[in-house]
This record gives structure tokens, sequence and C-alpha cells, in this order.
């Protein structure tokens, strides 16, 4: 049986280890509301501008832009992945990158691959694999994100699409669906899914029954085709806000668990502890009441 | 007493205006527009420019706008910009700073300077200023 002193030294390194888990906990907690402030201060912009562009492409033909046509042949590929830059927070970035690698090694077998990745632990994996890391990008993930870095990197992805460089765009970044709940999802960006897709497949009626006719300026066409882009940056946005919000949800249910888990542990060393305090007190007894007979004898 | 209209710009950060109008002047990317309650319904990508507004009391607002889109529709207009300030959130000593950044970048002419952005960045700079001396 563990000497008392051992017991004792590590009831107070697990109390440690709770104090510093509990603390981050806090610190995920205060985060997540930070991040889902920031989501939900996004949805009226997004909201509005599906709205917008379904309005318009409902009066657009299916080839106004360059963007919405799908290669006949596709052999090179580039995959956003977004991941966190910190651990600690359970199952998050192996959800994520066990996404990825199923999806490179079944759907784009055979085919050129190359990695953007924001977060640092979807980064580490990447450099493991054999494909290149086209572009990275390091402390955007958990913080403040500016939506400057979702357009710009956004815009280098429509670049090379242009150019041919690559023949299609996926994303891999984790969906918020609730505290309890995050979603590593794929998403494929470029070519951009029909225009039916994009509005949810239903035409936008008003409430009082009619489509809003839209004199537009620029033709319909040319304004669908300064929409698209966006729309792109918008889903990159959208993506990082996401998986910030994941990811701090996940941390602080993570470290949730591990307070938990020092706490039993604690708990279980603690009546060990008493036990061996009891019986060591009572061995020291017996001495003494066998010491005092013997002197009585 | 104009009818009022409503006003709504956002931007993915945040609703920067949003109440009620009497007219909205925006810098429509084929000329500048205005929009009284009744407009038709109107789609238009916008230039980087000032938004002016007057507001329910009267009284004459801008707004900085960095490029974007305008829906119109008779009762409500909505603006969405990659970016907004209003008049009285400018930065102006950023913007100075912006500017001179943007001048200097501009004069070294080396090969190495990104032209575009930086003339996008001292058109940013100037339009800034110009709003906050308004008046």
């Amino acid at each position: 049986m563990a000497t008392l002193k051992e017991v004792k030294s590590k009831i107070v390194s697990i109390k440690k280890t709770r104090q510093i888990t509990s603390a981050m906990k806090m610190v995920a907690t205060s985060r997540l509301r930070g991040a889902q402030n920031r989501m939900e201060a996004f949805k009226p912009y997004a909201g509005k501008f599906a709205e917008v562009l379904g309005s318009i492409a409902g009066k657009s033909g299916e080839n106004a832009s360059p963007l919405l046509v799908p290669r006949d042949e596709v052999k090179k590929v580039a995959l956003i992945l977004c991941t966190s830059d910190r651990g600690l927070c359970g199952g998050f970035n192996s959800n994520l990158i066990t996404k990825a690698d199923k999806f490179v090694q079944s759907e784009l077998e055979g085919k050129e691959v190359s990695y953007i990745c924001f977060g640092k632990r979807g980064r580490d994996w990447a450099k493991k694999q054999p494909q290149p890391i086209e572009d990275q990008y390091i402390g955007v993930v958990g913080g403040k994100i500016a939506f400057g870095i979702a357009s710009s990197s956004g815009q280098k992805m429509i670049d090379s699409f242009l150019e041919g460089a690559v023949d299609e765009v996926y994303l891999i970044y984790s969906r918020f669906v609730n505290m309890a709940r995050q979603e590593a999802t794929l998403k494929k960006i470029l070519p951009i899914p029909s225009l039916d897709e994009l509005t949810g497949g239903k035409e936008e009626v008003q409430a009082d029954g009619f489509l809003p006719e839209h004199i537009c300026e620029p033709s319909s066409d040319k304004l669908l085709g300064e929409m698209l882009p966006k729309n792109v940056f918008i889903q990159i946005y959208d993506a990082l806000l996401q998986t910030s919000t994941s990811e701090h949800a996940a941390r602080m249910r993570a470290m949730e668990n591990a307070t938990k888990a020092c706490e039993d542990m604690v708990g279980e060393l603690q009546s060990i502890f008493n036990k061996t305090r009891q019986s060591k007190i009572t061995g020291d007894l017996m001495d003494i009441v066998g010491g005092a007979e013997a002197l009585k004898g | 007493m104009a009818e009022k209209l409503f006003l709504e710009v956002v931007t993915p950060q945040k609703s920067v205006v949003s109440e009620e109008v009497e007219i909205v002047v925006a810098p429509g990317s084929e000329g500048e527009f205005g929009a009284l309650k009744g407009h038709t319904t109107f789609l238009t990508s916008l230039k980087l420019g000032t938004l002016r507004y007057k507001d329910s009391a009267g009284k004459e607002r801008y707004v900085f706008i960095n490029g974007g889109f305008a829906e119109v529709l008779p009762t409500k207009v909505t603006i969405l910009a990659e970016s907004a300030e209003r008049r009285k959130d400018i930065d102006v000593e950023r913007a100075v700073k912006a500017k001179e950044r943007a001048e200097k970048r501009l004069a070294s002419r080396s090969p190495e300077t990104d032209l575009v952005r930086a003339e996008a960045a001292l058109r940013r700079a100037l339009h800034r200023i110009k709003i906050k001396d308004i008046r």
C-alpha cells in the first residue's frame, strides 16, 4: 500500500491540474461567447446577401460566370482545411483531419491535391502528406477574424481557378451545430454549385406572393458576376467563424470533462488516504495498548 | 413631412445603420442615385464613396462605404458593404497615416509595390478624410 506521503503528494498534484483545466474552461467559455457574437453579427449580412443573390440568380442565365462552369476533367484539386492552432480540445482537430484524410484517400485518388491550411494543427498534418501546402494562415482561427483574410485567400483561389491552376476547390471546416455538437463538414466551393443550390432550390417568394422584379444596374449578369466571388468569400469567412466557435465549444467541453475527472480522482485518493491513515492509527494504538499490558504484567 | 423608408447598412462584422430615414443618396457604380419612399425595386453595385441620408429628425448623416451592393425596395433600402463607417466613427489619424503610407508606396515606384492595392488604399484614406471634413 502506498505511504501516506505518496498519496498526499498525488492529491496535491491532481488538485493543481484541476485548477489549470478549470481555468482553461473559463477562458474557453468567455472566448466562446465572443466567437458566437461574431457569428451572430455576421448572420444578417450573409442572410441578406443570399436573398439578393437568389433573386438575381433566378433572372440570369446559367452561364453568366465562368465560376459556375464545371471542368470536364478534374485533375487538380485544392483543399482548404480549417483547424485550430492549439490542442487540448478533445477530438476536435482529429475529427477534421480524419475527414480530410478520408476525402483525399477515397475521392481524390490519383488527382493532384494541394492544401491551404488555416490553423496549426491542420498544417502539421498536411506537412506529413506527400501533397504540397499552397498557403497557410496561422493565428486566424480562434481569434478575431477579419473579413479581409477570407476575401484575400478567396481571391487567390478564384484567380488560380480562372487560370486553370486548379479545377476544383473544397472546404473542410467544423460546423457549429450547438454547444455539444460540432460536425466536420465538407463543402465544394469552386466551381460554384448550380444556382438552385445556392438559393436552397426555392425561389424567393415575398410575403405578398410576387417576385421582386429588380431594375439592375449594371446588367443582372454583370451584377451576378460581381456577387459570385463575394459569395465564395462569405463561405470561407463563415467557415472560419464556425470553426472558431466550434473550437472554443469543444475545448470548453474537453476541459469540463477533465476537471470532472480530476475531482473523481481526488475523491478516490482522499478515501485511500483516509483508510491508510486510519489503519496506521489503529496499528499505533495496538502497540501502545500492548505495551501498557506488558508493563502491568 | 416626408414619408419614411427604412435604411439598413450591414457589414460582415456588424450592422452599422438601422433606422427610419427620409432620403438616401448612395454612390452607385453607374452614378449616384437617391431613393425616397416608393422607389421602384432596384439593385445595384456600389463603388467606394459616401452614403448620405437624412434621418427622421431631418439631420444629414454621412457613412463611408467601401464598395458593395444596394437593394432598394419601396419601403426599405439595404446596403451590403464589406466595410462601412459612420462619420463619427471614422478614425482620421489612421486615415492620414494610411494616406501617407500609400503615397510613399506609390512614389517609390519600386517593382514590388502592388500599385492597385496602394491606389485603393489611398482612395479609401482620401475619402475618409473628405467625409470627416464636411462642414
